[in-house]
């Protein structure tokens, strides 16, 4: 039975939330579990094998976004097989390996929730079908590497290797992004068939340059190559089974995975050849060179599969279909032996407690086993006859000969390749003769050394097998898979022989060559490395790649904390005016183009009659707002209630021009918006009105060019926008949307309050998405109080309070002294608010009631309600509103937001899209004819939620008062007990 | 709507609106707060009286609760500003 694809993406991500779920220290449950799933996975891709060797593509295609054409697509030919075999094959054994290599006291489920959505990731990069997909899961694959080389966080080597790699992955992924949306602009869609069908018009096209470029960046560093190579070795601070899985076998394999995925599309050109060969021949060259001269094992094998990246970037580079067939078939040895090593090298840590090749020597004798393992891929990975490296070198050797490229590389590339082959020797020599043969040192290491427990080593085993049975059969092993993996990549398949011997040819000689070299080389370098010279790579070793990086990133922070300083401010005014500003030229340059006397001349529409009254109402509000502006330094009281004037003015405006919807609106956000401001007087700085004089002349006239300054651009602003609505209101609108929502308010909404029709259901979405907004402020405005401490010179207490003695005897009670609360100031004016209370909250009721059919609904119903409790607020006092009602407004705003997307969620049970409203009639005894809409239940949620957002704003600015008094006692306390 | 009756309505929200005026003339001069704050309350009261006489222009009893929003809301303001004043902070 087959599973679909997405089983293979999804089964991963859904065991990495159970893993994440499991106890800290379920360390069998979680590997059971992730080596399950990977097993599954594994056979299951297993299975598809003879469809996908008979040429057949399985492609799965799940509707996401169908109106804007994007799919989900999941596609697997012979090379995402492979891929996916190796992920989730290797996947599996590194889960056995890292059950035994974790200790105890790590937190397990963290790693393998990491371990398995890495694997999601990865296996969405291999079969994604479309290029967006890709990139979305490859970005993935950058952010669990991330996560998991910072495993260990109290370590600062896993932060910083974490952050580089994350820096450098998550930089090129963004350049890939960029190059995807070229190479789709280009190939005219971003589904993989159609981008891998048009690979002609892709390399004719003049974009094809500059695509290039960001796709290859996308793909270097994620491949470590040269010269993104440095994030690699940092990140082996990583624990080593996720360096075995990630940094060696998988995700550093994406970017040659990318090259070679498109390599029918983009290769094939001179910009592919010099841009690909030439990075993978440097990075060849100096990741076999510095991998030589590490003393760190897993440094040593880190810069090793720089160099093996280096050489498949290559082979891929070099345009020719047997040199990417060789790439194909590099790719899938390298993860067979550079996994076990490895693991190996996991062994050899967890079993002495040191990496460093200097302190280790004659293992040989204490793990026998693990030391012939290790022996064997370390072979591999130098190219010895009989391995499965070798083949794959040997048909590097021979494809370096026979390239027929221009004449300069002709001769050097084989020259390279011999080279780098040394290298390789060399350092393979370095890995096992060091560490495995050798004076027994034992002695002296952090623990004494032993074979692992049996089913750590079983995962080296099966790898090294796999290494000795490709390298010995090959024809009969492997042949076939690589046929099937290489065919999607090159098209037409070469003829390709993967004989063991091939006879006395100049490739053999080449790898003889490259053998001795080796050999010399590393016993030429044994003597002065032992005595501690060339502790690092010369030549190369002083460019210091870690430094490099840290000195551009903390150049790109300085250049933008200059920026920054350059041109941003902290200072509001500026930053308004700088707003108003930018407004202003942004709604000047259109109109400048249509003639002021177009907007000034006014539109068709009918005008009322002046009405003599009315004009002169407005010069009351006119004359208020600017007297509130006029006011609005020295006496802030006088201001603000010229300001209500001015609202309260608007208020009837709306009124006479019969929208009482927006009257009742605008009346008691004004009200809300009195108390707040009130509140805030409180704190702020106290008036300094005789600074101005004693200023010199140069200040003062300073100050007065600014006022003329900012006194202009506010004319300018208001006049703009005065004209603006003029135009506006002047002209009718035949396509306007008003219409629409005019004639199917009633027969499709079900109210015939146009507006609250639209509100909750119409555009309920919006009004869904607002409410949270409101929410979400009126939370973060009280978590920032929370911590708020006023400036010392308004922290004391008002001018008011101070003028009293506190021994005067006078019939003000005072309640905080009072043995009842509710006796305190304003006494009279308490009984009447009380009795206010249940009447606004009746109003409330009625105005929510009425207010699918008429002028009100939640919003003003919830507004009434909490202003009746701001005023209790007001006239009682914190400690005595708090003492006789339970308010929490944070339940409010949750049981609000919970209330309406449950309603919205409803239509769903019934099968109708989000938020779609029933509407029912109802006859009830007494009441009469009721009309039900679901949308009612909607508002109810807007009500709560306007109720808690609006008390927990106003009641947080509030608490600072009783803070502010609760600090001062104690600094009392504390003047009072030091005078003792 | 008889003439009488249109005549009776411009009349009356002739004599608010200059009273309005009137009373931000108040508002502006001061001197005290307490000044203001009363200025600020009839305000209230001659707003709500206006949106009464508009009730009966357009026939609709709306703006009767129009009305009586801003009697409850204006009471809000002024107790506020009331309590501003005797302690220097809203709430306390």
């Amino acid at each position: 039975m087959h599973l679909p694809l997405i089983t293979l993406v999804a089964l991963p991500f859904a065991g990495s939330l159970i893993a994440a779920l499991l106890p800290t220290n379920a360390r069998n449950a979680e590997s059971t579990l992730a080596g399950v799933i990977a097993l599954l996975c594994a056979v299951q891709v297993a299975l598809l094998f003879p469809d996908i060797a008979a040429g057949q593509v399985i492609r799965q295609d799940i509707p996401w976004l169908p109106s804007l054409g994007l799919n989900f697509v999941l596609r697997m030919d012979g090379f995402a097989w492979m891929f996916s075999m190796l992920v989730l094959g290797i996947g599996a054994l590194v889960v056995l390996y890292a059950r035994y290599y974790m200790s105890p006291a790590d937190p397990v489920p963290r790693f393998f929730a990491f371990l398995l959505a890495f694997m999601g990731a990865m296996s969405g990069v291999v079969l994604s079908g479309n290029l967006f997909q890709m990139v979305l899961f490859w970005e993935l694959t950058s952010l669990f590497s991330f996560l998991l080389i910072g495993y260990w966080h109290h370590r600062k080597d896993a932060r910083r290797g974490a952050r580089m790699a994350l820096t450098v992955t998550g930089a090129g992924g963004l350049c890939l992004v960029a190059g995807v949306v070229l190479l789709g602009h280009i190939a005219g869609s971003y589904d993989l068939d159609v981008v891998l069908a048009a690979g002609d018009a892709v390399r004719a096209h003049p974009l094809y340059r500059p695509m290039l470029v960001l796709v290859l960046l996308g793909a270097f560093t994620k491949s470590a190559q040269f010269p993104f190579q440095f994030w690699l070795p940092n990140a082996m601070a990583a624990p080593t089974p996720v360096s075995a899985y990630l940094h060696s076998a998988t995700m550093v394999k994406a970017g040659v995975f990318l090259l070679a995925r498109l390599w029918p599309v983009l290769a094939g050109t001179d910009e592919w050849f010099w841009l690909v060969t030439g990075a993978g021949l440097a990075t060849l060259l100096v990741g076999g060179f510095a991998a030589i001269f590490q003393n760190d094992l897993k440094g040593l094998l880190a810069y090793s599969t720089i160099s093996h990246l280096g050489l498949i970037t290559t082979l891929l580079g070099l345009n020719s279909p047997l040199a990417a067939v060789a790439a194909v078939f590099h790719i899938l040895n390298h993860a067979t032996f550079k996994a076990s090593l490895f693991m190996a090298v996991g062994v050899i840590d967890h079993e002495t407690g040191t990496r460093d090749i200097r302190r280790l020597s004659g293992l040989a004798r204490y793990m026998p086993v693990t030391a012939t393992l290790a022996t064997v891929a370390a072979a591999a990975m130098a190219g010895v006859p009989l391995l499965n490296g070798f083949i794959s070198k040997e048909m590097f050797f021979s494809e370096a000969v026979f390239l027929a490229a221009s004449p300069g590389i002709d001769r050097a590339l084989p020259v390279v390749a011999v080279v780098a082959g040394m290298f390789s020797v060399a350092y393979s020599l370095r890995f096992t003769v060091e560490v495995f043969l050798g004076r027994d040192k034992c002695g002296a290491l952090p623990r004494q050394p032993h074979e692992p427990p049996r089913w750590m080593r079983a995962p080296i085993s099966v790898l090294v097998l796999a290494c000795l049975v490709v390298g010995t059969l090959p024809q009969w092993s492997i042949q076939r898979i690589l046929e099937t993996a290489a065919r999607p990549v090159v098209g037409v398949l070469p003829d390709f022989d993967l004989a063991v011997w091939h006879g006395f040819n100049l490739p053999l000689w080449m790898s003889l060559l490259s053998l001795v070299g080796g050999i010399a080389l590393f016993f030429a370098l044994r003597s002065p490395m032992r005595r501690g010279h060339l502790a690092k790579a010369p030549l190369i070793g002083r460019i210091n790649g870690k430094r490099v990086f840290r000195s551009l990133l903390a150049r790109l922070t300085l250049a933008g904390r200059h920026t920054r300083r350059l041109f941003g401010t902290r200072r509001l005014q500026m930053q308004l005016m700088l707003l108003v500003l930018v407004t202003l030229v942004a709604a000047a340059v259109p109109l400048r183009r249509l003639g002021s006397e177009a907007l000034l001349a006014g539109g068709d529409r009918a005008m009322l009659e002046f009405s003599p009254m009315f004009a002169l109402m407005w010069l009351v509000g006119a004359g208020a707002a600017i007297g509130a502006v006029w006011q609005a330094k020295y006496h802030r009281l006088t201001a603000l209630a010229l300001m209500s004037v001015a609202g309260l003015v608007t208020v009837i405006t709306f009124a006479w021009f019969s929208a009482p919807d927006l009257a009742l609106t605008q009346l008691s956000v004004e009200a809300v918006t009195t108390v707040l401001i009130m509140l805030g007087l409180r704190w702020l700085p106290k008036r300094l009105e005789d600074v101005g004089r004693s200023q010199p002349l140069r200040v003062r006239a300073r100050a007065r060019v600014r006022r003329g300054r900012d006194l202009s651009i506010a004319l300018c602003a208001g006049a703009g926008l005065a004209l603006l609505s003029w135009a506006m209101m002047t002209r009718s609108f035949p396509q306007s949307i008003s219409p629409f929502f005019l004639e199917r308010a009633l027969p499709e909404g079900g109210g015939r309050n146009v507006v609250n029709v639209m509100l909750v259901d119409f555009r309920g979405f919006d009004t869904l998405g607002e409410i949270t907004v409101l929410g979400v402020v009126a939370l973060t405005v009280y978590a920032l109080l929370r911590r708020f401490r006023p400036a010392p010179e308004s922290a004391g207490l008002p001018p008011q309070q101070q003028a009293l003695p506190a021994d005067l005897v006078t019939d003000l009670v005072d309640p905080y002294s009072d043995e009842d609360p509710a006796r305190g100031y304003l006494m009279v004016p308490a009984v009447l608010i009380r009795l206010v209370l249940p009447l606004a909250a009746m109003i409330a009721v009625y105005l929510f009631m009425r207010g699918h059919n008429e002028p009100g609904g939640g919003f003003v119903a919830g507004l009434v309600l909490s202003t009746a409790f701001i005023v209790q607020y007001v006239v009682s006092g914190t400690q005595w509103v708090e003492a006789h009602m339970d308010l929490r407004p944070q339940r409010w705003i949750a049981f609000g937001l919970l209330t309406a997307t449950a309603t919205g969620l409803g239509s769903f049970a019934l099968g109708y899209p989000f938020l779609t409203t029933h509407t029912a009639h109802v006859s009830l005894p007494l009441i009469g004819d009721l009309h039900v809409a679901s949308a009612l239940f909607y508002d109810i949620g807007v009500f709560l939620l306007v109720v808690g957002a609006t008390l927990l704003i106003l009641t947080a600015l509030g608490h600072q008062s009783v803070r502010g008094r609760r600090v001062r006692d104690n600094e009392e306390d504390e003047r009072k007990e030091g005078a003792h | 709507m008889s003439p009488l009756l249109f005549s009776a309505i411009v009349f009356a929200i002739g004599c608010y609106i200059t009273a309005m005026a009137l009373a931000l003339l108040r508002l502006v001069r001061g001197p005290s707060a307490q000044d203001r704050v009363l200025a600020m309350d009839l305000i209230c009261t001659i707003a709500m009286l206006i949106l009464m006489v508009l009730a009966i222009r357009y026939r609709s009893a709306m703006y009767f609760e129009a009305a009586l929003l801003i009697s409850i809301f204006g009471f809000v303001s002024s107790a506020a500003m009331a309590k501003f004043l005797l302690r220097g902070e809203v709430i306390e």
